[in-house]
């Protein structure tokens, strides 16, 4: 797993519920075959109200009209990011679409467990209010080790909160690859 | 040591005697609940992870009740049915409840309760994040993603993270005005749609325990509305005679120790709330129903495993009888079974079924239909700027189909005394 993840910030507020994250229309697409795959890509986070997308500014959407990934690698958002329902194709699509972290004020547990058992995103608290503090297409620097964002726009550090418990699933790419490397996919 | 009913229900799931809030255990899963949306992707990651020729863990113990999408001409909608039925076949799992046939359901979490499936002291995982309805059961219950499902899938087991309890206690006689759908909305105005989060939410209290058992299943199945990982309601006499009458299998009753730790208390009087709603675009955005009184709908919804059970259709048509709606109102039955129901069920000499009628009301067939918005042909859709009165549990932007809708979830009897006037309507008024 890479040490540093950089890319430009994409803004949000609080509570982006899973239906904002994909819209319940779009899951009818299969998540194996890759021609429907990268329809996830394409609607990501086209379920947030425009105003709302891309802060402080607003009406910037994640993935632009007709494209299928996103220039922006690093979502920043308030508290409950990925509350609602259960569905995975939530971090999913935020994969597809090239998202590699989100940094938030706190997340919904299924969204939580799925980024981290899916080996989607990596989910990242911080106690900042960073969403306030960062403006979309700001460039971001993530150092995994250090627990730290750095915003190269402006020369600011921030520090995120440990990954703790759930760091060797991220780190081992999901829930599968880690129980394989600690013994624990026998049946039975 | 003193525990709580969630931590009772996890240790026996562990094989431990006693387990803490806050430690990460292996639990046994009595029960794997999946559907249409969700059982395809988890079926291909069963595949690609224990291999093409896998076997699951226990065909017994896989529930497979498609639900979400079923009343569309959405071919991929199709095919994710199809490939249900395939796993089904290969897999021979005798609780798979295919489209078309006369083993169909509907929603899950109404039908697994029919079916026998929620008992008492069991540990339930499904991939629908209303999984916590079941925990009206005295059960454990919880949503997961594919990957976890996927996982249990092979192996029957899965890590989580005990909870701390939160405990919601209802005295007093509920008033004829009140629902449980009141009660959940008033604590979820409290704690916010995070005021839960990783957390049990436990209920409590006479008027809990006066509640039939589909209202109980209504204040469960929205803690997921506060973020909780579960809700749950201790078993009683109530809960036992539902479930003898829908299976002969054994069960265990856990109740929460009288010293157990909880992580905050909540005590409510029944005879001082209110019908309230949640305004768009959150289901913490509380307000009494008198507060908003006059509020103009294009629509009236009354279904979803939150709002479409027998026990939400009577209220409402105590409401609507003899009465004509004012705007578009859908009834959604849960279940089959409910829909039967609304045809044999009597209210003063008529049907449920002919009091909606006579009323305006279309009637759909069961499914999750637009609780959850799906396909731009799914019945009741939300369009452009509607405005919704409706029994269902979220309303976040988009949630019942456009985003420039607004949603405001309310009781049977809110949504059905606001489709008589088409403004928000206190149900007072019609009782």
């Amino acid at each position: 797993m890479e040490n540093i993840i950089q890319g430009k910030a994409y803004v949000l507020g609080k509570n982006i519920d899973t239906d904002q994250i994909i819209p319940a229309e779009h899951l009818v697409y299969s998540l194996s075959r890759p021609e429907e795959v990268k329809m996830y890509g394409k609607y990501a986070l086209s379920g947030v109200p425009l105003p709302e997308g891309g802060l402080p500014q607003g009406n910037i959407p994640f993935v632009k009209d007709g494209e299928f990934e996103s220039e922006y690698s690093i979502i920043v958002a308030g508290p409950n990011f990925g509350c609602g329902s259960s569905r995975e194709h939530a971090p999913f699509s935020l994969k597809v679409a090239g998202a590699k972290a989100i940094i938030a004020e706190s997340y919904a547990r299924i969204f939580y467990r799925n980024c981290v058992d899916g080996g989607f995103v990596i989910p990242y608290e911080t106690a900042e209010h960073l969403n306030q503090l960062v403006r979309t297409g700001d460039e971001l620097k993530i150092d995994i080790d250090a627990n730290t964002v750095e915003n190269l726009s402006t020369n600011t550090l921030f520090t995120l909160n440990p990954l703790g418990d759930v760091f060797s699933i991220v780190r081992a790419g999901g829930i599968f690859a880690y129980a394989r490397q600690e013994n624990l996919m026998a049946q039975g | 040591m003193e525990q709580t009913i969630t931590q009772k229900i996890l240790a026996r799931a562990a094989n431990r005697k006693f387990v803490d809030a806050g430690e990460n255990v292996w639990l046994n899963v009595d029960i794997l609940l999946t559907h249409d949306v969700c059982g395809p992707p988890t079926f291909d990651i069963f595949k690609e992870e224990f291999g093409p020729d896998a076997k699951v863990w226990d065909p017994e113990k896989v529930v497979v009740l498609p639900d979400h999408y079923i009343f569309t001409a959405n071919e991929h909608a199709h095919r994710n049915i199809d490939l249900l039925r395939q796993f089904a076949v290969e897999q021979a799992l005798p609780n798979y409840y295919d489209v078309g046939s006369s083993r169909y359901k509907g929603v899950c979490h109404v039908a697994l309760a029919e079916e026998g499936f929620n008992l008492p002291g069991t540990v339930l995982f499904g991939t629908d994040s209303h999984t916590c309805t079941s925990g009206a059961f005295g059960m454990f219950g919880t949503g997961i993603g594919n990957t976890d499902a996927a996982f249990i899938l092979g192996t029957g087991k899965l890590w989580e993270k005990v909870p701390e309890s939160m405990l919601f206690t209802f005295d007093g006689e509920m008033p004829e005005y009140l629902t449980a759908k009141d009660l959940i909305l008033q604590i979820l105005g409290d704690i916010g749609t995070d005021g839960a989060t990783y957390r049990a939410m436990e209920f409590d209290g006479e008027a809990v325990f006066s509640l039939p058992m589909e209202e109980r299943m209504t204040l469960t199945n929205m803690a997921i509305e506060g973020g909780g990982m579960n809700g749950i309601i201790a078993a009683d006499k109530v809960t036992e005679a539902y479930v003898r009458s829908k299976t002969s299998k054994p069960y265990e009753i856990f109740r929460s120790d009288p010293g157990a730790r909880y992580h905050s208390k909540y005590r409510y009087n029944v005879r001082e709330l209110e019908p309230v709603v949640a305004q768009p675009h959150s289901p913490d955005n509380r307000a009494t129903v008198r507060s908003v009184q006059g509020t103009k709908i294009t629509k009236s919804y009354i279904g979803s495993c939150t709002g479409g059970k027998l026990e939400d259709f009577r209220m409402a048509a105590k409401i609507l009888k003899g009465k004509q709606v004012a705007v578009p109102t859908n009834i959604v039955p849960a279940t089959v079974k409910v829909m039967h129901d609304l045809d044999c069920e009597k209210y003063e000499g008529e049907t449920l079924k002919q009091i909606f009628e006579n009323a305006g009301c279309s009637i759909a067939l069961p499914s999750c239909a637009a609780c959850l918005g799906g396909p731009a042909d799914t019945v009741g859709r939300s369009v452009d700027n509607d405005v919704v009165v409706s029994t269902t549990n979220r309303n976040f932007p988009g949630r019942m189909g456009s985003k420039h809708a607004g949603v405001y979830l309310a009781s049977p009897l809110t949504a059905a005394a606001s489709a008589l006037t088409g403004k928000l309507t206190d149900p007072r008024d019609y009782l």
